[in-house]
């Protein structure tokens, strides 16, 4: 008798979802082991997490609140995986997203806006700032073949020096990293602005950019789905040189998903630094860009499951705050991608018992 | 005046000698493992585990050598993940790379925490050449200050560049390296084993990616801080490209970059600079090796996709038998 | 010159060897034997399962039943490396040769007794030695991708020499030589064979299975169907036993009747990947109605002249004309729009893509334009009611159109490649090695549509390596060499001599007829 491997042709959908389950049963038990060797109960840190993130309506609404730049974000980092184009430079696009927000808001636009006007310019704002940051690594493969992994990646720790210069320099306020506060109509709403009316909503600091994620993953999801950009990106992904066979103009559409991919990123910092800081200020954001890339790989690039996933990991990153050591959400979050492509991977295959002259499939 | 700029010259050289170290490591690691058809975009994760487990064992032991064993096997040990997934599963490459630094970065975060206040530890000694200080003319002005005081991991990397360059070029090992990443069915073929190759030559990427790690955290910038090594790994994985996976090109990439990453300190003293009455146009300095590593790139890229010389054929294809009928 | 050699020594004895696939019987039970001194040719259509068998010899595949005696002993081959130390050596359709490795390096890559440092000076020698006493003319220093392809073929021989091989497994080694180097290769292997060692000869070609080998075992669809000396068969005869059935080796289609030029090749100058000239001051002209093939040894410019022609690689200088109206260096959509159809050598390199529906497969020169779309959006039902409607003129098999393009048959993929192309009603078609891995069955099919096309009055270009499918095809062929037309030949079975010089390269002039 004899184990045999044999790779399958397709894999049953309920066995994808099953595998992924799985995997993060594994990545957490796996992670619970690493939190034991660095000296925490993993049971105890667990529960703290979760209770923290899930269990009642003000955790809710701090996990919407983390989820947000999340969502903004790994819909960005799906359009242009969608292309196999490894932007992985989100975070860099975030922050140049979030400084032409500041910008509009403090500099360019008198304080007694109308807060629709102002916030509306600054989403524009937020999308050229963070799309043009990203068209970079886009025009750079277009045009020069240029390794966009690298390229995006050099752009992110770019972007980081860019913004401090304006925080510790010109837009600084009072000589620390960050600038003057926004004037409040450049603020997102939040449900705590409506506590008066609806007392329930007192202390929660969900805001509108979350529902901006949601209405733009809705739109993403319909135009992947029937729309010609959608099949273009989808036949560029899957075979280029078909694409090209097939008539399509392959440089233009690289740089309009580098641009949308950045544009989405940088609604990200816009919706960050409008709906929470409300200013431009050092490391406002913990790699949101990062593990946005998580999420929408373990969202198979599906706009729509990006909303689920991007809200479970925002619960990560609020039960992490409130456990030490502090990088443990990103421990897990790098365990969770791993176990789940490997299982993902695993179910490619079958194994077989082969016997001298019968072969029997399980 | 002169006199003045070729010491600033040289102290810059020097630095780069010095900073381009654990670059020169980990840039030769992930080119090794290039060669061998695989690409591995963990490096940043490989690097970190190394300077924490280098640093950490370092400080339990109270022996820099035994760190700098440690983080190698930390580096290795972690890549077997990559090669499990990319050779055994065929999974992308590019996917599992970043799933490794992901991780290589929130195991450091985690386990790294207690050592952040750490300051001092056995560190990796520093050779003192006095002698060449007495060597007429360029031994004062030129040898001393790039090769007198270097750490000995520096005189590691001048080691290790002609050492990999020999070994790729007229050894019987370098000869099925360079056949497996080119065509690995033709090393399939003779009869040799290409996951075992490709398993080797990521574990090798991953040992030296460790090495560089620890050489930042126990030699170059003795200490320990969450995501130390700021974006060097992926620099690294910047650089095979622009070395165009030749060793020696790869060994004056890391060394430019490591000079370039002293430049903005240097630059910020020099008087008649503007930078030294407003340290705050510094951090323009500070993204020089970024956007120099950029630039690098369209340079090579673009003469690269003319002739693609230099490119493993086979990097980034999982291998598989032919299916049917080869 | 052969007989009957059954009764001397057997070299090789495999007995009831079984190879599965996933949902493919590759091997079912074959029996193969090997004499000394022997030439024994292994015959089948592509899919018979030739292959795979060589490939169990060679140590590539475990077969899941059956054994295998190499000179009276029984052997388990686990490994190439089993294999090569048990003396059988495998020349691969595919050459196992690294490209930027040198001759010499190619030889000895794998052989544990060089010695680890490599003194490069005293291998060069000893490998030119070893290739000098077989006769074989390569210098050891060369580049493999400096070699054209019979020196390619040759170092490949000389490698499983160097080894040791007492058995010599080529596959399918005539498809990319021109005549004139079969003929070269054909005396090799008689050397071989003198020298006591046998050869295995994998084929589909009869008319060379008949002229080099002692017998032939011809296999279908993994069984052995027949064992004969091939002395004693006949073309028409291993023909039969091959497809198992009556095969046309003509297809029979009218006289064309060409009309005006539809595609106008004008003095194109064009480069290859690696930035050399592929094509040089090409000109050709093709008429509607009419086929013209493009005969050449691979790598002579043909496959870029067919992505020129469909905007797929950029002219350096020249004109192409499609019905008057310029298109050289134009995006595709404006030669797909003027009527362009492209059927390309690589069917998932190029023609398909591979994970996306048949669906999304075949609305991919049309989901631009009413009705499958209105303004930026498509309209999913009608695109559904498209390629429903497609799969069934075609004759496309698959479980339904939402199933990905991978899962089909080399035959259903090329059927959904044709639906594609010629649903359009072209003027002009590009046909690249359009019969190439496909079965009787299926070849038939895609050049019984490419002649409905050149009747409904398309103009063809067609490319192919195989000779036998340019002859029944073309109305027109011509010979392309280095990037150049070098001559036009009519269709006919008695030019193919001077066909085979043409691809070599060597102008004849058309009354001298060629030595032979």
């Amino acid at each position: 008798m004899q184990l045999k491997v044999e790779r399958r042709l397709e894999v049953p959908g309920w066995m994808s979802l099953l595998a992924i389950i799985v995997a993060v049963i594994a990545a957490l038990f796996i992670g619970g082991i690493l939190l034991a060797y660095g000296g925490l109960n993993p049971v105890v840190a667990y529960k703290q997490m979760f209770k923290i993130a899930f269990t009642d309506k003000y955790s809710l609404s701090d996990t919407l609140v983390k989820a947000t730049p999340l969502l903004l974000a790994s819909l960005g980092v799906t359009v242009a995986f969608r292309m196999k184009l490894w932007n992985i430079g989100a975070e860099g696009q975030l922050l140049i997203g979030a400084w032409g927000a500041t910008l509009v808001a403090l500099f360019l636009l008198p304080k007694d806006t109308s807060r629709p006007v102002m916030l509306l310019v600054m989403v524009i704002a937020g999308f050229i700032g963070g799309g043009l940051w990203g068209l970079i690594p886009g025009v750079l493969k277009a045009y020069l073949n240029v390794n966009e992994i690298i390229t995006s990646l050099m752009l992110t720790y770019v972007a980081v020096f860019f913004n401090n210069y304006f925080i510790y320099g010109p837009w600084s306020a009072g000589g620390f990293g960050l600038t003057a506060q926004f004037p409040k109509s450049a603020w997102f709403p939040r449900l705590l602005d409506y506590a008066d009316p609806y007392p329930y909503f007192r202390g929660m600091t969900a805001h509108t950019g979350f529902l901006l994620g949601v209405l733009v993953a809705f739109i993403l999801y319909a135009l992947f789905k029937r729309s010609q950009w959608g099949y273009k990106t989808k036949l560029i992904g899957d075979n280029p040189n078909a694409a090209r066979f097939a008539g399509i103009n392959i440089r233009r559409q690289i740089m309009l998903a580098f641009l949308i991919s950045g544009g989405l990123a940088g609604l990200a910092g816009m919706s960050e630094v409008a709906g929470v800081v409300h200013r431009l200020q050092e490391s406002f954001s913990p790699g949101y860009g990062f593990t946005a890339i998580i999420v929408a790989w373990l969202a198979n690039l599906n706009p729509l499951l990006v909303i689920i996933v991007a809200y479970l990991f925002g619960g990560l990153l609020v039960g992490g705050d409130a456990i030490q050591p502090a990088g443990i959400p990103l421990m897990i979050q790098g365990i969770i991608m791993f176990c789940v492509i490997s299982a993902s991977l695993l179910t490619r295959y079958r194994v077989r018992f082969v016997r001298k002259d019968k072969v029997i499939s399980t | 005046m002169e006199a003045a700029s070729l010491v600033f010259i040289i102290n810059i050289i020097g630095a780069g000698l010095r900073t381009g170290t654990p670059l020169l490591f980990a840039t030769t690691g992930e080119l090794l493992t290039e060669r061998s058809g695989v690409l591995n975009l963990g490096v940043e994760g490989m690097m970190l585990v190394g300077a924490l487990a280098g640093f950490a064992v370092s400080y339990n032991t109270g022996n820099p050598w035994v760190g700098v064993l440690a983080g190698m096997l930390a580096g290795g040990v972690l890549s077997q993940l990559h090669a499990f997934v990319t050779v055994t599963l065929r999974g992308d490459q590019v996917v599992s790379g970043l799933a490794l630094t992901f991780v290589g970065r929130g195991l450091t975060a985690v386990l790294g925490a207690p050592y952040v206040q750490i300051r001092d530890i056995p560190t990796l000694p520093t050779i003192s050449l006095p002698f060449l200080e007495s060597i007429p003319i360029i031994g004062p002005l030129i040898l001393f200050p790039l090769f007198g005081n270097q750490n000995v991991v520096v005189w590691l990397g001048f080691l290790l560049t002609p050492f990999v360059a020999f070994y790729i070029a007229r050894t019987r090992s370098g000869l099925n390296l360079r056949a497996v990443g080119e065509y690995p069915a033709a090393v399939d073929a003779v009869g040799m084993s290409v996951a075992k190759l490709r398993y080797f030559y990521i574990f090798i990427g991953g040992v030296l990616a460790g090495l560089a790690g620890a050489a930042l955290s126990l030699a170059i910038t003795p200490l320990w801080i969450e995501d130390m090594t700021a974006g060097q790994g992926w620099i690294a994985v910047g650089l095979v490209i622009f070395a165009q996976w030749n060793p020696w090109r790869a060994a004056l990439g890391a060394y430019i970059f490591g000079a370039l990453r002293r430049l903005p300190l240097d630059l910020q003293s020099v008087p008649w600079l503007p930078f030294a009455s407003n340290p705050i146009l510094g951090v323009w300095l500070s993204m020089i090796p970024y956007l120099f590593t950029i630039v690098a790139l369209m340079l090579t890229s673009n003469a690269r996709s003319r002739k693609r010389m230099g490119t493993p054929a086979a990097l980034g294809i999982p291998y598989v038998r032919g299916e049917r009928g080869l | 010159m052969t007989q009957s050699k059954t009764n001397e020594t057997l070299a090789l004895d495999m007995r009831g060897i079984v190879k599965e696939f996933p949902g493919v019987l590759a091997n079912d039970d074959v029996d193969f034997t090997l004499c000394q001194g022997e030439i024994h040719a292994l015959l089948g259509e592509n899919g018979a399962g030739k292959s795979t068998l060589m490939n169990v010899l060679s140590g590539l595949y475990r077969p899941e039943a059956g054994e295998i005696y190499l000179y009276g002993e029984k052997v388990e081959l686990h490994s190439p490396r089993d294999a090569i130390d048990a003396g059988i050596g495998m020349v691969h359709q595919h050459f196992m040769l690294v490209p930027t490795l040198s001759v010499a390096e190619n030889v000895v890559l794998g052989d544990p007794s060089v010695s680890y440092i490599i003194n490069y000076e005293e291998l060069d020698k000893q490998i030119g030695d070893i290739a000098e006493q077989f006769g074989l003319d390569i210098d050891p220093k060369a580049k493999i991708w400096q070699l054209s392809v019979g020196e390619q073929q040759r170092v490949e021989i000389l490698k499983m020499l160097y080894q040791g091989a007492k058995i010599l497994i080529l596959d399918e080694p005539t498809a990319v030589l021109t005549p004139q180097e079969v003929t070269e290769l054909f005396k090799t292997l008689r050397e071989m064979t003198a020298s006591g060692r046998s050869v295995i000869f994998i084929s589909h070609k009869l008319d060379e299975v008949l002229e080099i080998s002692d017998r032939v075992t011809v296999l279908r669809r993994g069984k052995v169907s027949a064992e004969v000396v091939s002395a004693e068969t006949t073309k028409a005869g291993l023909a039969k036993t091959m497809v198992g059935r009556e095969v046309i080796f003509r297809i029979e289609k009218k006289q064309s009747e060409p009309g005006g030029v539809v595609l106008e090749i004008d003095k194109v100058n064009a480069l290859n990947d690696r930035g050399l000239p592929a094509l040089r001051n090409l000109s050709l002209s093709i008429r509607s109605g009419e086929v013209v093939g493009i005969a050449g040894v691979a790598g002579n410019g043909q496959t870029e002249l067919a992505a020129v022609i469909n905007g797929m690689r950029e002219v350096e200088s020249g004109r192409i004309l499609l019905n008057g109206v310029d298109i050289t260096n134009k995006p595709a959509t404006i030669s797909i729009d003027a009527g362009m159809a492209y059927i390309p050598a690589d069917r998932t390199g190029v023609g398909s893509a591979p994970s996306l529906s048949v669906e999304d497969n075949v609305i991919m020169k049309a989901y631009r334009k009413p009705p499958l779309s209105h303004g930026w959006s498509l309209d999913l039902k009608e695109i559904a009611r498209y390629a429903t409607d497609l799969v069934k003129r075609f004759n496309v098999k698959t479980p339904s159109i939402k199933t990905q393009s991978r899962l089909l048959s080399g035959g259903n993929l090329q059927k959904m490649i044709l639906a594609r192309e010629l649903s359009r009603e072209p003027v002009a078609i590009t046909a690249v090695y359009p019969s190439r891995g496909l079965d009787a069955g299926a070849t038939e099919d895609v050049h019984e549509r490419l002649i409905e096309e050149r009747d409904r009055g398309a103009a063809i270009f067609l490319v192919s390596e195989d000779l036998d499918e340019l002859l029944s095809l073309s109305d027109r062929i011509a010979v392309i060499y280095e990037g150049q037309i070098v001559g036009e030949v009519p269709p006919d079975d008695d030019r193919i001599e001077e066909i085979g010089l043409l691809m070599a390269g060597t102008a004849v002039a058309s009354s001298s007829p060629a030595a032979g």
